[in-house]
Order: C-alpha cells, then structure tokens, then sequence
C-alpha cells in the first residue's frame, strides 16, 4: 500500500476530525429529511437543492456585507416559508400518493430550483469567507479551519433545539402524533395539513441552516444538492426514522468513509464513492431483510 | 382487425423509410425521436409492466455508448493515444474500418449491458418500490462519476468518437446512415415488445407488478422474470446509447453519456406522459414529448430546464396515468373492456 495515507499517520487525524465535523453537519441535514419522511412519507429529491438555496442566501448576504454567519438566523426563516410554499404548490398533492410519485415530482421542482438558482447566482463555484481563521493541532500538522468548528457547534445547537421543541411544544407533540398515525390525528383534532405544510417548512429551514454553513465551510454551486439528497437518504436509511443519536453516528460515520475515500481513491472520485455506498447500503439492506422472508421461498 | 393492423403497420413503415427523405432537414431531430421511442419502450416494459420503476437504464445507455466508441477505436488504433488530447486527428478510419467498427461496437454495446443487468439483477431487483429508484438512481450516477475519472476513455475532458469516414462525400450519407440504423433499432425493438405484449411472460410481470408476493406464492419464480426483464431493457438501451454515441459524436461522462439529468429522465417521463403499461403509450408519448421539446425549446432558450421540471411535476402530480389512461378511461369499449350498461347507468345517477 503505497497510499499516502497510510504512510502519514498524521493525516488519518487529519482526515478523521475533518469527516467527524462534516459528518454533523450531514446528520443536520439527514435530521430533516427523517422528519418529512416519517410524517408525510414522502422522500424529497430536492432536499440538496433546498441546501443549496440556503447556502446561496447566506451568500447574497455575505455578497451585501453582512458576516455569513448570520445566515444560520436569516437563512432558516426564509426557507421555512419556501419549504411552506412548495408544500402549498407541489407536494399536498402528492403526499398520500405512491411514493414514486414523490420522487419524480420532488426530481422535477430539484431541476428547476438548480436552473433557477443558475440564472440568479450564476454557475461559478463560490464561497463566503467567514474569516474565523484556523486552529492547529499537533505542532501545526493539523489543520483545522474554524469555521468547520463553528458548524459543527451550530448544528448540535439546532438539533438539540428541534429536539426539546419536538418534545415539549404543542406543534411538536402534533407533528409526533400525525407520523404516528395520521388518521387517528385528524380525529382527535390535528389539523393534519398544517402540521404537513410545518414539517416541511421545518425541513427546508434545517436544509437553510445546513446550507448556510455549508456556503462558510465548503462550497457553492448551483448543480451540487443532488450528493447531499443522497447522503441524507443514507443516513436515514442507516439510521432508521426518528433516532436522532443513529443519525447523528452514522452522519460521521458518512463523513469519515467521504473524507478516507478522498485521500485513497482520489477527489474525482469522491462522489462517485457517496454513490456507490449508497447502493452497497442498499443491496446489503436487501440481504439481510431478504433473510427474514425465507419462508417464502 | 388483421387487415386493419396489417395497413397500420405497413404505413408505418412507409412513413418511416420516407421520413428522412420527405424531412430531409430533420433527419438528426428524427433520430433523436426513434432513439427516444425505443428508450421509453423498454423502459415501459419494467417500469410499466414490471412496476420497478428504474432510474438507472442511463446506466446501460452510458455503458452501451462507450462500449461502442471504444470498441471502433480499440479495433483499429490504440485506444489510449486516441484519446488524449487531440489523438482523433493522427489517427484516421477507413470507410471499411468506420462500419466494421460501428457494427462489432453496436454488437458489444447490445451484449455487455444485458450482461451486466443480469449481473447485477439479482442484487439490485431484489430491493422494492421506492428503494429501488433511488438505488438505481445512486447507480447512473455513481457510474457517471467514475467514467469521469478513467483516464482510457477521456476522464474528464471526454472522447471524441470516430468521425464519418471522409471518403463519403454525400453530405446525406451520414445522416441517413444514423437515421436507418436508428429505424432498424426501433422496428426491432418494436416487434420484440409487440411480441412480448401477446406472450405469457407479460402476464408474469403484470403479476409481479400487481403483488410480487401472491405472485411467488404462486409458484412464479419472480427473481428469474424479473432478471429478464430488465435485460431486455439494458439490451436496448445499449443499442439506443451505441447510436447516440456515433450521432452526437463526442461523449462526455456526465453531460452525454450517463446523462440522468436529461435521458434518464426522458425515458421516465416519455413513458409516464403517454401512460405506463400499454404497447402504443411509450411511444405517443416520446413522439408528443420529442415535438414539444424542439418546438419549444428554442423559444424559450435558458428556460428549457425550468420548463422541463414544470412540466415534469405537472405530468406526474396531474397525469399519473398518462394518455392512454386519460382515454382508457374516456372510451373504455376501444380497449375491449365489457361495460354493464346497468352499472354506467347506476353510475350516472351517482354523479
């Protein structure tokens, strides 16, 4: 093994903490997509793009002078009404559908977030410099940016926030019994439509979050939601609905095997190996269900 | 009936061989369109009739239009120096080089992806609904980012495929070269689905389609029909793709080639707008699309992407059942369904 890797130990820290920090941040976003896919069973092609859109508000106002930071405030407020209005538009139509259904659809509003966000913020790659600096580790050969420090804390901040208000407010406890079962919501008096059209307003203010420190840590470009959509779905695969702590592990989890495939296989193949995990996951998760329906056979 | 089908499709096919030279600006545009009926007809044959609706036929369109092109380089010239950059000009194919080539490639592009459908069906098929979209959506995709970084075939900067031989001076030749392989493509690709359509193995899917389960326990070895159904497919997206690849000439990984943004879901929607499940939807469908897509595209040029995810959720949110459902449902006696005139009647009163 001539990897470089392997042969600079300080790297696999190096590569480790950068995985663990990214990883939260995915679990932030998987958290959403966990919380619309156990309430309105619906599974939302277009959350990297609702990502993406995100990030490109913190940038505008990074663009306007304004530190990126505050994004993680603005950001969220403007893509709950987003996510609000698409639920409106496109998906109260589609949530008691086939699940196919909602996957072509969510695929169709995806295609035209991404045009959209080409035209208004142009196809270059960018970045909001949050100037934090970085913090070195081990005798400086260990880079750590801070801003990736400061994502990660945001993010635990966030989940734990939607945690206790899932718990303890009235709009949590609704949302809690509609992913129960729906029916028996709406008989005791839960306006189920609304607590749809919440949830997914609160799955695109988390993707406006996500975003927001995405556009700080990594990078912008209007064509990239689609590896986030799939991460989140593997996370939540992973992780099963509903467990946050599985969500957040196998979020690191994702972000550890990203960051070594990086340095073993090479960057232009780093997406492709998100791909291809995903489709290991699933085969494997077809094994071993397969198992228990043997008696079938 | 027979007399009436036989005039059908003997006009048909009148129409298809004059086409290019009653249309003879738009013989590319009318490749396109054969190329896009035989996508969405197979794959109606396992997103419609089968019910596991793939996102990743690209795959096997992808691999089909490499296959092809590297198989009429790798023939003749070493395929390496071919394409790096600028190595398509050194190197230059002869007329009998060209088909011979074209024809080997075609042959491999047709047998290695129903290879490789069948290799992976056993593990792939077994995942169900949604689970398999994505996957196969996850498959296209990881399949484009990995062409793009295989240096033998262009990584990144792509493949230039072999260029219509010089010797042929006709300006028409190559355009209705591609047209009629194309037309041989759909003809065949037509009669194999007609075929399956009159045949037990459609049963077989329909069943897999309507409860995979009771269809198990029926004694069906769903695992086999569904491994062959999907070879089907793959061996006509390999050819569809082998063709693309000669016309366009030049492949790209992700932008040409395993293009989910575009073909992948072209053949969804193809389907989809003419409506799944039916012999003739497929390609009403890809023909109504096709036409919509160059009538409209110029016009609303930078737009075609937004106008193509509208449309995409207007078809799936408001036409699930596509074109042949709507008139299923309007004129039920044309598609030989017995109607008890007491129950429309009772019907009627209802509304």
């Amino acid at each position: 093994m001539d990897f470089l890797i392997f042969k600079a130990p300080m790297l696999m820290v190096q590569a480790s903490l950068d995985g663990i920090l990214l990883g939260i941040l995915f679990a932030l976003i998987a958290y959403g997509m966990a919380l619309q896919w156990g309430v309105m069973n619906i599974i939302n092609i277009a959350q990297g793009d609702l990502v993406i859109l995100g990030g490109y508000i913190a940038y505008t106002m990074y663009l306007a002078g304004i530190h990126p930071a505050w994004g993680v405030i603005v950001s969220p407020i403007i893509m709950y009404f987003v996510g609000w209005a698409l639920y409106k538009l496109v998906i109260n139509k589609v949530v008691d559908r086939d699940l196919f259904i909602s996957i072509l659809a969510t695929f169709g509003i995806a295609i035209v977030f991404q045009q959209l966000m080409n035209f208004i913020f142009g196809a270059d790659v960018v970045v909001a410099q949050s100037e934090y600096g970085t913090t070195m580790l081990f005798d400086n050969s260990v880079t750590l940016p801070n801003s990736k420090i400061f994502s990660a804390f945001i993010s635990v901040l966030y989940a734990i926030a939607l945690v206790v208000y899932m718990k303890k407010s009235r709009l949590g406890r609704a949302i809690r019994a509609t992913a129960q079962n729906a029916r028996a919501a709406k008989i005791l008096g839960v306006d189920t439509e609304k607590v749809y059209a919440a949830t997914f307003g609160i799955n695109a203010a988390l993707c406006g979050i996500a975003g927001a420190l995405i556009s700080i840590t990594l990078t912008l470009h209007p064509y990239v939601g689609l590896p986030y959509t799939v991460r989140s779905f593997m996370i939540v695969i992973v992780a099963g609905l509903g467990n946050l702590p599985a969500v957040a592990i196998s979020g690191m989890g994702l972000g550890l095997f990203e960051e070594f495939a990086d340095y073993i296989l090479g960057t232009e193949f780093r997406i492709g190996a998100v791909f291809m995990l995903l489709v290991f996951i699933l085969v494997y998760r077809r094994f071993k269900l397969s198992k228990k329906r043997e008696y079938l056979k | 009936m027979k007399q009436k089908d036989l005039i059908l499709y003997s006009g048909l096919i009148i129409l298809g061989l004059a086409a290019p030279f009653l249309f003879s600006a738009f013989k590319v545009q009318l490749t396109y369109l054969c190329v896009l009926i035989v996508l969405a007809m197979t794959w109606n044959l396992q997103g419609g009739e089968m019910g596991y609706n793939s996102f990743g036929n690209i795959l096997f369109y992808g691999l089909g239009m490499y296959l092809t092109a590297s198989v009429q380089v790798g023939m003749f010239f070493p395929l390496a120096e071919w394409t790096e950059s600028g190595g398509e000009k050194t190197f230059v194919h002869t007329t009998a080089q060209y088909f011979q080539g074209i024809g080997v490639g075609l042959l491999v592009a047709a047998i290695i992806p129903t290879i490789v459908a069948g290799a992976i069906g056993y593990a792939i098929l077994g995942l169900r609904g949604h689970y398999f979209a994505i996957c196969t959506l996850g498959l296209g995709i990881a399949a484009g980012e990995i062409a793009g970084g295989i240096e033998i075939i262009g990584a990144g900067q792509g493949f230039t495929t072999p260029p219509f031989p010089a010797e042929i001076v006709d300006p028409e030749a190559r355009g209705q070269f591609f047209y009629f392989l194309s037309f041989l493509v759909l003809v065949l690709a037509f009669v194999f689905v007609k075929y399956i359509y009159g045949s037990r193995f459609r049963l077989i899917l329909n069943a897999i389609r309507d409860n995979e389960d009771k269809a198990e326990a029926m004694g069906i070895q769903t695992m086999k029909y569904k491994i062959v159904g999907w070879m089907c497919s793959a061996f006509f997206c390999g050819l569809a793709g082998g063709i693309m690849g000669g016309l366009i000439g030049y492949i790209d990984s992700t932008d040409v080639a395993f293009d989910g943004r575009e073909m992948g879901v072209f053949m969804v929607l193809m389907a989809i707008l003419g409506g799944k499940g039916t012999l003739w939807g497929p390609i009403i469908g890809a023909t109504l699309f096709h036409f919509f897509k160059e009538g409209l595209w110029t016009f609303i040029l930078g737009w075609q992407y937004v106008a193509l995810g509208v449309l995409i959720v207007v078809i799936v949110v408001y036409f699930p059942e596509g074109l042949m459902g709507w008139l299923r449902e309007k004129y039920p006696e044309r598609f030989g369904e017995v109607i008890d005139e007491k129950d429309r009647k009772a019907q009627v009163e209802l509304k």
